[in-house]
């Protein structure tokens, strides 16, 4: 245990700043992303993911997001495993026709209001993957989109500008 | 014994028992031969007899003049016949049976009797091309849930890409799952939407209390279509998309496919890119193994070691983002070589970050190892026997921890690796314990592979101009990615356009093990054994 302790006083926090060249940096969008779900979510985002049909490129890149560098929970945004307490639905694609009835599914069970991202090249437009007899394609062809963000993947700095975008336009 | 004495063995064998064979070039550093219809499963027979390994089985539509090859058998009247082709591998020799059967009556002997493995990847091959396998003991379909017919074949030739699909296609509610019965026996079905940030799938326990009795996997899920979509791709198109086959092995899966396509056009990849290429490689199997390790201890509820794997691949990823341009390292691997030369400036960098990470992999690892509350919940867990691991012929870690000895870097070395000492980690046991220390001990090889790359990282230019490949020509391609052994077959048609490509992910061999490891664990053990093999969805979805 004093190992452990130890450990983590050396380590010490690590959450960012980020590097310059990341524009705007962390700090400020999970500034501006906690003050917005303060104002309009009561404090706490709930997220359900949903990967569609997806590379898992994308999945990669969401789960970053909780690591300690970007730790999205201290903005008051939680990944949920359960549609019907989900405020947003996050959407990796292309949505395969195989997972088509799921992700209706999924969206049918949350309650409203409701969002949705699409996210990565693939889920804005098919990407890579297209329309084909086995994909659908964009996120869009299945269920009503409020936002995109496009990437292949998106870095995790890119999703949550993107996340704060969406909720911005509520 | 040497790759060419033990297919010599083989061939051999398999002529000593009156099998009407012929064999041929082509598929380097595979030995082609031809086989007649009649005799797919006593070649399978006899390849089991001599220890070889069952690696994948793949078809394609084609002329019936082409698709000749010197194999017997009628044609019919459609003038199209179905080829299919079965890899075998022993000892680092690899050897493709290849045979064909009418269209209209494609009738072939089953693997799966002889080699377990084989089941899953014959069933795709029924389902996407309507072979049939005769004695094939799981007739239920793999790949088609609800989006096309029965009676359709995406990947023949008189089926478009764009299909026929109905507006919604249905749930797949009605897929035959194997029943248990019994006083007190439940079942537990989870997915295809997971609970965390996961690929989709589908899994259904039967449990009595807190034990597993039988977990059994409904995938394809994620099947998007990609062989088919790969047709009439050109080269560098077929790259971008085999980056996409599973995203986490973009960089093997790039490398594979752009393998079988230089070979098929004879194409010489400088030597610089070569060595780029295996440092790529090098740097996505360390990025996943921590990766891994932090979600295996997040999955028995040790935060600390979590937060720490993960702290290590984000800050790893970075690197890969600042020296690569990606975080995955996407796209850099392009047909002829590389898409971008490594600075000068990197290269003290990356070695000292290779040697950081090195420490700081050591560092945690003795904190960790000394906690009795982490032994407790993967020692023992989730033991997957050296025979199964054998009989459906596991790669990649997951072989290596139930004693299968075989790494293509070493056993069938591709430039750059025969000119380095590849260390194969090997451990016995099969349990979690054991797939996480394979992983580790992969992570310390890998740094060393790292460190030699750079010292001898040799000069000249990273590209060679792709010219384009000859209709008909085909080339294999076999890689060590993080997962495992991955075999990319490509064969070109009119105009240096893709016909035909298959990707043979390592998860195609782990998937079933999950089904046999978890056996007699209690329910709540399953995620950690689920990420100890950590299979890809999409890479085996196609």
């Amino acid at each position: 245990m004093l190992r452990i302790l130890g450990k983590i006083q050396r380590i010490g926090i690590i959450t960012e700043p980020v590097p310059a060249r990341d524009e705007p940096a962390l700090s400020e969008v999970g500034a501006q992303l906690k003050a917005r779900i303060g104002e309009r979510f009561g404090g706490s985002l709930a997220i359900r993911e949903v990967d569609a049909g997806s590379c898992n490129g994308c999945e990669l890149e969401i789960q970053m997001l909780g690591n300690p560098y970007y730790s999205i929970e201290r903005f008051g945004v939680h990944f949920v495993a359960s549609p019907r307490f989900a405020d947003l639905l996050l959407v990796t694609g292309p949505v395969s026709r195989h997972m088509q009835a799921a992700l209706l599914g999924t969206y049918a069970a949350m309650p409203e209001p409701r969002l949705v991202i699409a996210v990565g090249h693939c889920g804005a437009d098919g990407g890579e993957f297209g329309t084909s007899y086995a994909s659908c394609g964009a996120v869009a062809n299945v269920i009503p989109v409020d936002a995109v963000i496009r990437g292949c993947p998106p870095t995790p700095l890119a999703l949550m500008r993107g996340i704060l975008e969406a909720i911005g336009q509520r | 014994m040497s790759a060419p004495t033990r297919v010599a063995d083989l061939l051999a064998r398999l002529q000593g028992s009156g099998l009407a064979l012929q064999a041929q070039a082509g598929l380097a550093p595979a030995q082609l031969v031809t086989v007649a219809a009649q005799d797919w499963g006593r070649l399978a027979q006899e390849a089991s007899a001599l220890g070889w390994r069952w690696v994948s089985v793949w078809a394609q539509e084609l002329d019936a003049e082409v698709g000749a090859d010197g194999a017997a058998g009628e044609v019919g009247e459609s003038g199209t016949v179905l080829q299919v082709n079965a890899c075998f591998e022993l000892g680092g020799a690899y050897l493709v049976a290849r045979t064909r059967v009418p269209r209209a009556h494609p009738l072939l002997a089953s693997h799966t009797p002889v080699y377990p493995g084989a089941d899953r990847p014959e069933r795709h091959v029924h389902d996407l091309l309507g072979v049939v396998f005769t004695d094939q003991p799981d007739r239920r379909r793999w790949t088609r849930h609800q989006a096309w017919s029965k009676s359709d074949h995406p990947l023949r030739r008189d089926f478009p890409a764009a299909g026929q699909p109905a507006e919604l296609t249905p749930p797949d509610c009605h897929y035959s799952f194997l029943q248990a019965q019994g006083s007190g026996v439940y079942e537990i079905p989870v997915g295809p939407v997971h609970a965390g940030i996961i690929e989709p799938g589908h899994f259904r326990f039967q449990a009595v209390g807190e034990t597993v009795l039988r977990l059994e996997q409904h995938l394809a899920y994620t099947h998007k279509g990609i062989e088919k979509i790969a047709e009439g791709r050109d080269a560098a198109g077929l790259a971008r998309l085999a980056g996409r086959v599973s995203g986490d092995s973009t960089v093997a899966h790039a490398w594979a496919a752009c393998m079988a396509m230089e070979r098929a056009a004879a194409l010489d990849v400088p030597e610089r890119a070569l060595w780029l290429r295996a440092l790529l490689c090098e740097r996505e199997r360390v990025a996943n193994h921590a990766g891994d390790m932090g979600a295996m201890l997040n999955d028995i509820g040790f935060a600390f070691g979590a937060m720490q794997f993960s702290r290590l691949r984000e800050a790893w990823q970075r690197v890969s983002n600042e020296v690569f341009g990606h975080r995955f390292m996407m796209d850099v691997v392009v047909p002829g070589g590389v898409a971008m030369d490594l600075q000068p400036l990197w290269l003290p960098i990356l070695r000292d970050e290779a040697q950081a990470m090195r420490q700081q992999v050591i560092k945690l690892m003795a904190i960790i190892n000394n906690l009795t509350s982490v032994e407790d919940r993967v020692r023992g867990t989730g033991i997957l026997k050296a025979e199964d691991a054998k009989a459906l012929g596991c790669v990649g870690y997951v072989g290596r921890a139930s004693g299968h000895d075989f790494d293509v870097r070493r056993d069938a070395p591709y430039a750059p690796y025969q000119n380095l000492s590849v260390k194969v980690p090997l451990h016995h046991y099969g349990d979690v314990n054991a797939r996480a220390r394979v992983r580790l001990e992969e992570m310390a090889a890998s740094f060393d592979l790292i460190e030699a790359l750079l010292d001898d990282l040799p000069g000249g230019p990273v590209l060679a101009t792709w010219k384009g490949a000859a209709q008909g020509a085909e080339g294999l391609g076999l890689v060590e990615g993080w997962r495992g052994e991955i075999l990319t077959y490509v064969r070109f048609g009119a105009d240096g356009r893709v016909a035909r490509f298959f990707p043979r992910d390592p998860s195609w061999t782990t998937w079933p093990a999950l089904e046999l490891l978890i056996h007699d664990n209690i329910v709540p053990d399953f995620p950690i054994c689920n990420k100890s093999v950590n299979g890809s969805y999409s890479g085996a979805d196609l």
